[in-house]
């Protein structure tokens, strides 16, 4: 550790002048210096991880990017940590209390916490840290607002006072999707959550060389001296378990090219290959040393067809209720993900699969009929208007299930506006409420995760908040309510009762049209590692180890 | 010569100022939000507005151009968006591989084109001039991304004798080095060494006609040394342009190259903050490609006088 300190130190030292094109030739050459520390840090155990994104952004809560998280999943820790049925277990946490009335928590730290930097972990962390979070991230907005205090006993014990017994104290605490609950140094918590921390110093497994950090690239962490793992040795499963450092280093790589990516893997250049295409897996499955790990419905990814409320013909839920008779979900997946063993049709919201998943308002699904879409939407008002779709070209799911929509509504006779962009515009361009004439749109494609839409709560695109709801902008009382009810629901029959009329109801709203659930199977070297562990939300890379 | 090199280095003050003016209002113009892409898949209108106000890119355009050129004035390119990073450790950390990529490829290229070239020409119209003109054509004709991904599969994939993928810079030893950047020198390259070999081909169909050249035939001068020392020399002004054009295609060619190998590049760098709309990166990046190729042009027409005593500044 110190040699990597030292390796380091020097060019943090060189790098803080770089603003300057005087600097860039010095950067230049401290670029060849840097190179000549890499090969004795090399010589550790090492693993050699390519990942779906490159780590371009160090704050988990600054950005909801999953890589992002990935990498505060390694730096940082959590106080509980969902497990792969999305049970909160203590992390951080060495004890906590509930009161009778579920209005008030005590949790107490486990003994001897440190960062990275060797300072203790204090109250006094968790607490700037959480509201960090709170002030951010929807879950944590949703959590605040039913906080009244949040304070500290001593350096090892808080307490946090509900005004009303909000039911998913820990389960969002430790949530496994979006912006997860991490916890920082009081000093990097201070930063207002709308700019990103400066430093990445934290209690988790690992710590993150900075100056070796190229993004776009790779990133490198080497194991935190510091951090003291859960005791009793438990197994991993998600977020939960002891967290047991398994290598001195991990490289998270970025390699644009999946070919690429796939032929070093078969090539024994990486060790572990996050997100290979479906395209790639025949392949994969062949080749000598390489294994492809399927993941659960949970770590699934669910298509999502947006359509926006606030404008003609979608407007009007008869409108959005026609379009279900477009759908068939099978022609979908197939232009996707091709092999059915990857693969579900869901004609639900929640994941199929999921503890919570139901049948509830999948009738709408039942007729496939595109002359009785065209007919339905006629009804409705569509007198021909050109509907805009925004038709993202640079996907590789959400480009093929757009086309694959786009045809279908002109094999039905409706005029289609496609807009094609790439990903990047599709991601500003949704965010307008304008008319379609005046630069807005009618629908969208998307996706996403598993873990998120397996709840209620953390299922935010099921929202219907009107204009403080995600793009589209669904506006209903009835679902806002349910969503509340979920979350103060105290058993698990209720849960299930209220989450199957949650998704009755959005349905019938049309929140969203599902075209289907797929997984992607991590692929990695057999030869070289062992201790994978199926993802759930987001890659468990610290127990990974080399053999 | 020293006055007009002076006039020249001052005549690229205008046309950097025009880039600067042009990308900047280009990307601005460009549909695509950095503070959408931060904010995430689940965040809200009001969440991105928040993002963007801190960003600073609410602000009027002009009051950000003003900003981003007073700083280029001080050296400083800006910070990235999304990183944090100062533009220029970002260039600077991807310089080394994209140099050494295009000199390497231009060492290959101009190596194995330039003779290919001349026997074409000495030998013109019977097979060897034969042989390159239809390696030339496939050379246009086959994508570069296809030869990669054929040399990947060969060479890295089944015999294993180079690596697929990645970069090591020189500092971690001379071969690895090397290893790393044959396989994309040589797809990057043939394209480039496709369009020498024509142009070279042809300048010296040209000179080897003239008086000068029959005179040293004549006079049993050896046939290499009317090749090289009288002929090639003096076929050399229009083999230096395409040279010199061929670098501002590389610079091009480089983004699809360190793509499909990994190499950690300026291309790479510029496609990736395209993508992800991180201005101050973007705009970092043109202005310095810019100048690059305002400084390989003045050295193009500088060796003009150095290649032909007739040419004077």
């Amino acid at each position: 550790m110190d040699r990597v300190h030292a390796a380091t130190t020097g060019a943090t030292m060189r790098l803080s002048g770089t603003r300057t094109i005087g600097g860039l030739a010095a950067a230049l050459a401290l670029g060849l210096g840097l190179g000549a520390t890499t090969p004795a840090i090399a010589q550790d155990k090492v693993l050699k991880a390519v990942m779906h994104a490159d780590v371009r952004v160090i704050d988990p809560i600054w950005t909801t990017q999953t890589i992002a998280n990935i990498h505060g999943m390694l730096v940082y820790d959590t106080l509980f940590g969902n497990d792969a049925n999305m049970e909160p277990k203590p992390q951080m946490v060495g004890k906590y209390d509930i009161s009778a009335d579920r209005l008030t928590y005590t949790f107490t730290l486990r003994d001897g916490l440190k960062f990275s930097d060797g300072t203790p972990v204090t109250t006094k962390d968790v607490i700037a840290s959480l509201r960090r979070w709170g002030k951010k991230d929807g879950v944590g907005i949703r959590l605040f607002s039913f906080v009244e205090t949040l304070t500290a006993s001593d350096d090892k014990t808080f307490v946090m006072k509900l005004t009303k017994p909000y039911g998913m104290v820990l389960d969002s605490l430790g949530k496994t999707n979006s912006s997860v609950a991490v916890i920082m140094r009081e000093v990097e918590a201070m930063t207002d959550p709308q700019q990103q921390v400066k430093e990445s110093i934290g209690s988790g497994p690992y710590m993150m060389v900075k100056d070796l950090w190229v993004p776009g690239s790779k990133a490198i962490y080497v194991k935190n001296p510091h951090y003291v793992p859960r005791p009793g040795n438990e197994p991993p499963s998600s977020f939960a378990g002891t967290k047991i450092a398994g290598v001195d280093r991990i490289e998270l790589l970025w390699i644009a090219d999946s070919q690429t990516a796939m032929s070093a893997l078969i090539a024994g250049e990486i060790d572990f290959f996050e997100n290979p295409g479906t395209d790639f897996l025949p392949m994969l499955e062949k080749a000598r040393n390489v294994k492809l790990l399927k993941t659960g419905d949970l770590d699934s990814t669910h298509g999502m067809i947006r359509l926006n409320h606030l404008h003609p013909p979608f407007d009007n839920p008869k409108a959005r209720q026609a379009m279900y008779h477009l759908i068939n979900q099978e022609d979908f997946l197939r232009a996707i993900v091709g092999d059915p063993k990857y693969y579900r049709v869901c004609h639900g919201l929640i994941t199929c699969g999921a503890p919570l998943a139901s049948d509830g308002g999948s009738h709408f699904f039942k007729d496939y009929n595109p002359k009785k879409a065209l007919q339905l939407l006629k009804e409705a008002g569509y007198k021909g208007e050109p509907i805009t779709v925004l038709q993202a070209t640079d996907h590789n799911t959400i480009t093929p299930a757009t086309q694959v929509l786009v045809q279908a509504m002109r094999d039905a006779g409706i005029n289609v506006d496609a807009q094609a962009m790439d990903w990047g515009t599709v991601v500003s361009r949704r965010a307008k409420k304008e008319p379609p004439a005046q630069g807005g749109w009618n629908i969208f494609v998307t996706t996403t995760g598993g873990v998120g839409s397996a709840n209620p709560v953390l299922h935010t695109w099921i929202g219907a908040a009107c204009d403080k709801g995600l793009f589209g902008w669904p506006c209903d009382a009835k679902i806002e309510e349910l969503r509340n009810d979920f979350a103060f629901a105290q058993t698990d029959a209720d849960k299930k009762r209220i989450a199957r009329d949650l998704q009755t109801r959005a349905m019938e709203q049309v929140v969203y049209i599902p075209f289907g659930q797929w997984t992607t199977p991590l692929a990695y070297r057999s030869d070289r590692i062992e201790g994978i562990v199926p993802n759930t939300g987001l890659a468990v890379l610290w127990g990974i180890k080399r053999k | 010569m020293t006055a007009y090199i002076v006039r020249r280095l001052f005549a690229t003050i205008p046309v950097m100022v025009v880039v600067a003016v042009f990308v900047f209002f280009l990307l601005r113009i460009a549909p695509g939000d950095p503070a959408a892409i931060i904010a995430g898949e689940d965040a809200t209108a009001e969440a991105i507005e928040a993002v963007r106000a801190k960003l600073g890119l609410d602000r009027p355009v002009l009051e950000q151009f003003v900003l981003w050129t007073w700083g280029l004035l001080q050296g400083d390119f800006g910070v990235s968006i999304f990183s944090n990073l100062p533009v220029t450790r970002l260039m600077a950390q991807r310089m080394e591989p994209t140099i050494a990529l295009t000199l390497s490829t231009l060492l290959v290229a101009v190596g194995l084109a330039i003779p290919t070239g001349v026997i074409a020409a000495w030998k013109a119209r019977r097979w060897p001039d034969r042989v390159v003109m239809v390696f030339a054509v496939m050379g246009f004709a086959v994508p570069g991304f296809l030869i990669a991904y054929v040399l990947i599969w060969i060479f890295a994939v089944k015999l294993g004798w180079l690596p697929v993928q990645g970069y090591r810079p020189i500092a971690e030893g001379f071969w690895p080095f090397v290893e790393g950047l044959i396989l994309p020198s040589l797809a990057l390259g043939v394209t480039y060494m496709a369009l020498i070999a024509r142009i070279t081909r042809a300048s010296m169909l040209d000179v080897l006609s003239q008086d000068y050249i029959r005179t040293a035939n004549s006079k049993g001068l050896a046939t290499t040394r009317v090749l090289l020392l009288h002929a090639l020399k003096n076929a050399a002004v229009p083999i230096v342009t395409v040279i010199g054009i061929g670098i501002a295609l590389l610079i091009s060619g480089v983004v699809i190259t360190e793509t499909v190998f990994n190499i950690p590049g300026l291309g790479r760098l510029t496609v990736d903050a395209v993508l992800k709309r991180d201005y101050p990166i973007v705009q970092g990046l043109i202005i310095v490609f810019a100048g690059a190729k305002v400084l390989v042009n003045l050295a193009i027409d500088i060796s003009y006088a150095f290649l032909d005593p007739r040419i004077r500044y």
